[in-house]
């Protein structure tokens, strides 16, 4: 299906998305964020060179972003939403995180990180179809909860948007079929669109064919600019009027290019202030991992530092935390 | 096949354990706390006075979002007004006459002095007059500044401004400036006249006199000579005694249309020069084919900015038919996350209104609105502080256009949304006001923006956007609105005898 879309002005846009980074994040406020932040985000590591060893390390960072905080923060912080890998090294996440001793965070019972795995020829998306939902068919199969998709820009942008539209259906349509049904992120990868108006074109043509609870997402941290403020706002709005036009819920991943804990609050202002005061809706059902995801490694060790500063007034050197 | 047909996944089937579904934020009040005399005097000749001869030399100003007295300020009488006229007058030679380049210095100095204390003022202009730190500190103080920076540079290029002319200055100019962007319109008034080589007697509105008297110590800061400011304050009776004072050349007044028209009469005959800066009841028409969530925005611009006490408002929303729902649908959630509460937080969007009398004039409109049939609308939950004026952000719908609401000016943070068929239809209901301040079109399509522009009977048309300010940018408006332009090149007419 291929909905129609509005246009967006792209400077009004973007003061609106610069607007919400003038916001002032203090005390408690700034504290639920962070913590909130941690837990919503995809610890991803996507190299050609990734080693199972790295992968064990994410893990363990995944399930236990912080070894010392209940030393050091008095409490124990909330696991990251995801571990985000390349299908190769699903078996071994899956494995890892399931053999985990430290499972737990803030939920009892204890709860883990998912397995999310990008697929679908990632990051280009050249190869023919079949490969790609075969591709997704395995990361499932290996153990993935999450897929991470990439859309066919070469078709989006010559405007063959019924091509798009029907292999991200296709998509969907494996991780629904498989034994354990697999979340589904549509990455756009928003630098290749260029314009406010394709993004917004993008977000409404995967919105209409991917489930309630999946997600569209930005970037896949292999193209600049990855992820930025007046891109995810774009994609905020056209989720938002998804849900005023079907009462649906789709998820947001802005990814790549978010490193810093204040960064990662202004976004989720953005978010509240965006899909905060909806009809029908007490609160901000996006402020959730359900709903939002970071797409992010070194974010993780700020929001680290900011977390014991705020509780010690003092920071950490980078060393003090391991590494994500 | 179709995913669409599936049963729908819940949202909440992932079981993350931390969500934060409320993400209130906590207080960020400002810091900074200006000092604060309790009394002020009138700033004549360089230097702060007591006033003389009024019965009750002094009266509080109120801070509008406690309701408590910030301090006393002096009600300056028909002898302090010609004290303040005389000083202007004695030191209009000399300034005149001074190398221009010389006068752009000073107003370079008050520039830069503006930005120096720009926090204090900022803070000031909140406490005192209601609007959110957020808009002072990033609007109306850095606008002032910008003002006086851009007049500088013009002190010395008068004869290029007006070629082949030599403009000279007018002598003492009155000005009267309204309530609702005190330091911005002082600034407004006062730097093209001084550029120019004029002596001002400047009344700031009697509810927000703090930020034009410490303009004055600016004055004294920079070495400004003595009497080519003055600042009385006070309330009409000083205005009037302003306007009829005989030793004045220019009046320049921004305020209510029915003032203006007083002044008007008041100075009909007397040879005085006037400009009139007056209300407004601004059309911001949408077409379907605008982006419409920026439209959206540029909706909230128009109409809650400043909690609505701004001359060219956006107070009248035309909507094409065809996108009204999802307009008014996307204009409530938008209005629910604008946070109304202590202007001194800096995340408030809308803080208080300016005065009792003039929430009371709101009230009344709304009242107004709605026993004349049209549809209240209020889609924003802040919760008011208990002590000081406040008005949440709301809209009419179903509104026809010889409703009160959509035909007189407001002045709060209430817009009557109307709709329209086709542009002729959109034009001829624009227009239709005694008004002719600004209006805002947003459309997608270059050709519709040129064509409709140029149909709209405004002073100002702003295109994709709305309430945008430039120091080079001339404001002023037709009809009701009054006349005469500020700022530009077009602003300096106003200043000098150019023949």
């Amino acid at each position: 299906m291929i909905p129609s879309s509005p246009t967006v002005d792209a400077v009004t846009a973007n003061r609106r998305a610069a607007a919400f980074q003038t916001r002032s994040i203090k005390t408690s406020t700034k504290l639920a964020g962070l913590k909130l932040a941690l837990a919503m985000t995809d610890l991803t590591t996507l190299e050609g060179k990734d080693s199972p060893e790295k992968v064990r390390s994410l893990c363990r960072k995944a399930v236990r972003p912080f070894e010392r905080d209940e030393e050091m923060l008095g409490e124990r912080l909330p696991h990251v939403a995801a571990v985000c890998v390349y299908p190769s090294m699903v078996a071994t996440t899956r494995e890892a995180l399931d053999n985990s001793t430290q499972g737990g965070g803030l939920s009892s019972p204890p709860s883990l990180p998912k397995v999310a795995s990008v697929a679908t020829g990632f990051p280009s998306g050249q190869y023919p179809l079949a490969v790609r939902l075969r591709d997704t068919e395995q990361a499932i199969a290996a153990g993935a909860d999450e897929i991470d998709m990439v859309i066919n820009r070469g078709a989006f942008l010559s405007g063959r948007y019924g091509i798009v539209a029907e292999e991200i259906r296709e998509v969907a349509a494996v991780c629904d079929a498989a034994a354990h049904p697999a979340h589904l992120k549509v990455i756009l990868e928003t630098g290749e669109l260029e314009t406010l108006d394709n993004v917004r074109r993008a977000s409404d043509i995967a919105i209409a064919n991917i489930r309630d609870g999946d997600f569209i997402k930005t970037s896949t941290g292999k193209v600049s600019p990855a992820a930025t403020m007046p891109v995810t706002l774009v994609m905020l709005e056209a989720i938002r009027d998804e849900y005023l036009r079907s009462g649906r819920h789709i998820g947001m991943k802005p990814a790549g290019g978010i490193r810093t804990a204040k960064q990662s609050l202004h976004y989720l202002v953005m978010v509240q202030e965006t899909l905060g005061h909806l009809p029908e809706t007490d609160g901000c059902p996006w402020l959730s991992p359900e709903l939002f995801r970071f797409g992010a490694s070194s974010l993780v060790n700020d929001i680290l530092r900011q977390l014991v500063k705020q509780a010690t007034g003092h920071y950490t050197a980078a060393y003090d935390f391991s590494e994500a | 096949m179709t995913i669409a047909n599936r049963p729908s996944h819940t949202p909440h089937h992932l079981d993350f354990a931390t969500s934060l579904t409320q993400w209130e934020y906590a207080p960020a009040p400002e810091s900074v706390r200006p000092e604060i005399a309790e009394r002020y005097g009138l700033f004549i000749n360089g230097e702060f006075v007591e006033p003389h001869g009024s019965a009750e030399p002094y009266f509080p100003s109120i801070n509008p979002a406690t309701e408590a007295p910030i301090c006393e300020v002096a009600q300056a009488s028909d002898a302090d007004v010609d004290a303040a006229v005389r000083a202007a007058r004695e030191a209009f030679p000399a300034w005149a006459a001074l190398p221009a380049k010389e006068r752009g210095k000073y107003l370079y100095r008050i520039a830069r002095r503006i930005q120096e204390r720009a926090r204090e003022l900022a803070v000031l202009e909140t406490i005192d007059g209601g609007k959110p730190i957020r808009e002072s500190r990033d609007v109306d103080i850095p606008l002032a500044a910008a003002h006086f920076f851009y007049h500088a540079g013009w002190a010395d290029k008068l004869r290029f401004a007006f070629a082949g002319r030599e403009p000279a200055p007018l002598g003492v100019c009155g000005q009267i400036i309204p309530w609702n962007f005190p330091l911005l319109m002082a600034a407004w008034k006062l730097a093209p006249a001084l550029a120019c080589g004029n002596t001002c007697v400047l009344k700031p509105a009697e509810t927000t006199p703090l930020t034009a008297l410490r303009l004055g110590e600016i004055c004294q800061e920079v070495g400004l000579p003595p009497g080519v400011v003055n600042i009385v304050t006070g309330d009409g009776r000083t205005g009037a005694a302003i306007v009829n004072h005989p030793d004045i050349d220019k009046i320049a007044f921004t305020g209510s249309t029915e003032v203006g028209k007083k002044i008007a009469s008041a100075v009909a005959g007397t040879g005085k020069r006037l400009t009139l800066e007056l209300g407004g009841k601004s059309p911001n028409i949408i077409f379907e084919d605008a982006s419409l969530d920026q439209a959206v925005e540029g909706i909230v611009e128009g109409i809650y900015f400043n909690q609505g006490h701004v001359c060219c408002a956006g107070s009248r929303l035309f909507v094409q038919e065809s996108v009204l729902d999802e307009v008014v649908a996307k204009l409530k959630v938008r209005m629910a996350s604008l946070r109304v509460g202590d202007p001194l937080d800096k995340n408030t969007d809308i803080g208080a209104i300016n005065s009792r009398a003039q929430l009371d004039t709101i009230t009344r409109y709304i009242d107004q609105g709605r026993t004349e049939g049209a549809t209240f609308h209020e889609s924003n939950g802040s919760v008011l502080p208990e002590a000081g004026y406040w008005c949440r952000p709301s809209f009419f719908s179903g509104v026809q256009p010889s409703d009160t609401v959509a035909r007189e000016e407001i002045f709060g943070p209430v817009l009557a949304v109307l709709s329209f068929r086709t542009p002729e239809e959109a034009i001829t209901r624009a227009n239709n006001t005694p008004y002719g301040l600004a209006a805002g079109v947003w459309t997608d399509k270059g050709s519709k923006i040129f064509e409709i522009a140029s149909k709209l009977k405004a002073g100002i048309v702003w295109l994709n956007t709305y309430n945008k300010f430039d120091p080079a940018s001339p404001f002023g408006g037709f009809k009701e609105s009054g006349f005469g332009r500020e700022g530009g090149l077009q602003g300096l007419r106003a200043y000098v005898d150019a023949h």
